[in-house]
């Protein structure tokens, strides 16, 4: 790390030449000067950006809803519909990522403590959620577990049906979130030091003592932020979720859902009323997050 | 370095100038149109532009854009440089209307109200029937399964609701009859797909269901997506009258002057040619001589308007589909 930062301190320095030919006064520089020129430019550039890509649109979304009365705002926040649609989006998003919680870090462990052949192409499996269109995880999971499908055939003669209710939509939450945990967990899997739980064992711990009391603790901030990112995003998802969700209103219908039937009744009050909730969820979700990491870090730096 | 990255910047710049509105030509006119119209434009485009060709007006292109009705009209108002659009529904032009970019008279400037073709909900059933499904009756009776499109999310879905609702009312029953019907319907339900294609995929690919509610000219994209024999179409006693209605976009031909064009293309579709073009993909021609040829497909049915049984459209949208609505009602009572 620093001698990566060492070399973007003097990669900038050459080309940039404020006083190239004052090798003595360069120690004295180093201290002030930043990689990037100028404190005000770049903050200033930060926050130009930042406003163009994300504040004004969601600005947007907000000013839109002063249109409305609160009264008003109220009324179409909480319509049975949308009452039924949070549940579902948020409950199936919680359970997917409780789910994603346990196998993630199952996956994560065997990926940095075992090799296998083979592993490379399991590791680079973990992320194919992330690249692929969300709608194509969707069809493709409607089509294995529906009546007719690979996996759904042997379920439905049990009664249990997988696709369009409710397991579906988890099942596709699932899916879309499973990276977030692995992809969080495994670097800090990856540094945690095994002398540590070899000098447990010596000390005479038994093996779920070393789990509860040496490697919990180290990965647990990691972990909560696997699983803030994939409860986050499964509320938010959509692509995925309508193939096999059935979409029955009051059953099946997640929020995203009901904001477009909105929208396609041109209501769009009633649409932004719903999208404002969700905005405020995952900007409480996010906070969230960022507090995780922040503990983790600290975590990182003291503890170890 | 250098002389590639101006070449890249003229690249780009040359790009945006290609795609922004002005550089279109006279030539070119943008149809924004529903999901389901692609193979039917695809063909009267062809069509329009040799007719043009054949007068020795200049070269001519018509793109188009496809997508769910009502979010085409909202793409197009927030600044969709469309000239013409093409509805499956009265009420996505009149939102286009009510917001100025439609002329408030577009009623009035074409034949038939802006319709040049009509069609109709029919069913769709399983090989052989196996369940004997012949009416809207037939729907409601236990066991029996039926896809439809969720009236929220597709245009579809709020004309087989419409249909099954002045189903009821055509045999003289009372609104409050009507709601038990379609309440009962929709307890048939098991998947309210999001739109026209999607119920044709639940229905045929995931294979659920006894029955699909759908649109008349849906069944010529079943036979070409799935083969022919895999359905059987049925016709119900009475069914709901669909209106394809069509409008220029004031905004777009008065800023690209190409209002005589536009105008030109849509007074195709209710020429002959346009017409036979639009019975060959089952949308029901305006001409009755066209429509006769086409009986054989286009099975002479009772139809009603939603003007007979709703008022109007936004009439329709305000009591059955707003939140709060009828079909809200049917669902929240589930639970």
């Amino acid at each position: 790390m620093a001698t990566a930062s060492t070399l973007v301190l003097e990669g900038t320095a050459a080309p940039g030449g404020r006083k190239p030919s004052a090798p003595q006064a360069r120690p004295k520089q180093r201290a002030v000067k930043r990689v990037l020129p100028g404190f005000h430019l770049a903050l200033g550039y930060t926050v130009f950006y930042l406003s163009l890509i994300v504040l004004i649109p969601l600005a947007a979304l907000i000013l839109k809803t002063f249109e409305m009365s609160w009264a008003e705002f109220w009324e179409a926040a909480t319509t049975p519909r949308a009452l039924a649609a949070y549940r579902l989006s948020f409950g199936a998003a919680l359970l997917a990522a409780l789910f994603n919680l346990v196998f993630g870090l199952l996956l994560a462990w065997v990926l940095v403590r075992y090799t296998f052949p083979g592993k490379k192409i399991v590791d680079a499996l973990v992320d194919l959620p992330f690249a692929l269109p969300t709608a194509v995880a969707g069809i493709a999971l409607a089509a294995i577990l529906a009546g007719n499908g690979w996996i759904g055939q042997f379920f439905e003669p049990l009664g249990i049906q997988l696709a369009f209710n409710p397991t579906g939509v988890v099942i596709a939450l699932i899916f879309v979130g499973l990276p977030f945990v692995v992809r969080t967990v495994q670097p800090v899997l990856q540094d945690a030091e095994r002398e540590l739980e070899e000098a447990a064992q010596c000390l005479g711990a038994t093996r779920l003592q070393i789990f509860w009391r040496v490697i919990l603790p180290t990965i647990i901030p990691a972990l909560m932020t696997g699983f803030a990112m994939a409860f986050a995003r499964g509320v938010g998802e959509f692509g995925s979720v309508i193939f096999i969700a059935g979409n029955i209103p009051m059953v099946s219908e997640i929020v995203p859902l009901v904001i477009i039937g909105r929208l396609e009744a041109f209501d769009y009050q009633g649409a932004v009323a719903l999208a404002s909730v969700m905005l405020l969820f995952s900007f409480v979700m996010l906070l969230a997050i960022n507090a995780l990491q922040g503990w983790q870090r600290s975590r990182a730096g003291g503890g170890l | 370095m250098k002389p590639s990255l101006r070449g890249l910047l003229a690249v780009f710049a040359l790009l945006t100038l290609l795609f922004s509105p002005w550089a279109l030509a006279q030539g070119t006119l943008l149809n924004v149109s529903f999901d389901v119209s692609r193979e039917f434009y695809r063909e009267i485009n062809a069509a329009f532009v040799a007719q043009q060709q054949q007068r020795g007006a200049p070269e001519l292109r018509i793109d188009m854009s496809h997508a769910g009705s009502s979010a085409q009209a909202r793409s197009v108002a927030d600044g969709l440089h469309a000239d013409v659009v093409s509805m499956n529904t009265v009420t996505d032009i009149e939102f286009l209307a009510s917001r100025g970019v439609v002329a408030a008279d577009w009623r009035q400037r074409f034949p038939h109200q802006a319709v040049p073709t009509t069609s109709t909900m029919l069913f769709l059933v399983r090989q052989g029937n196996p369940k004997n499904i012949r009416d809207w009756s037939d729907l409601v009776r236990p066991g029996v399964q039926v896809v439809v499109v969720n009236p929220k999310t597709g245009g579809n879905g709020r004309m087989a609701y419409l249909a099954a609702w002045g189903y009821v009312r055509s045999k003289g029953g009372s609104d409050a009859d009507a709601a038990a019907f379609v309440r009962q319907l929709y307890r048939n339900v098991p998947v309210l797909a999001r739109g026209g294609r999607d119920a044709t995929g639940v229905f045929l690919q995931r294979n659920i269901g006894d029955v699909l509610v759908t649109f008349e000219s849906e069944v010529i994209s079943v036979e070409r997506e799935f083969g022919v024999g895999h359905v059987d179409v049925v016709h119900p006693s009475v069914s709901l009258l669909t209106e394809n209605p069509v409008a220029l976009v004031e905004r777009t031909v008065n800023q690209r002057g190409s209002r005589e064009l536009a105008t030109a293309y849509l007074n195709f579709l209710y020429s002959e040619q346009g017409q036979e073009i639009a019975a060959r993909h089952h949308f029901r021609p305006r001409n009755p001589e066209v429509l006769r040829r086409h009986a054989q497909t286009l099975r002479p049915i009772r139809l009603f308007t939603v003007e007979q049984y709703f008022g109007s459209w936004a009439e329709a949208q305000r009591v059955h589909f707003n939140d709060g609505g009828t079909f809200d009602q049917i669902f929240e009572a589930r639970r």
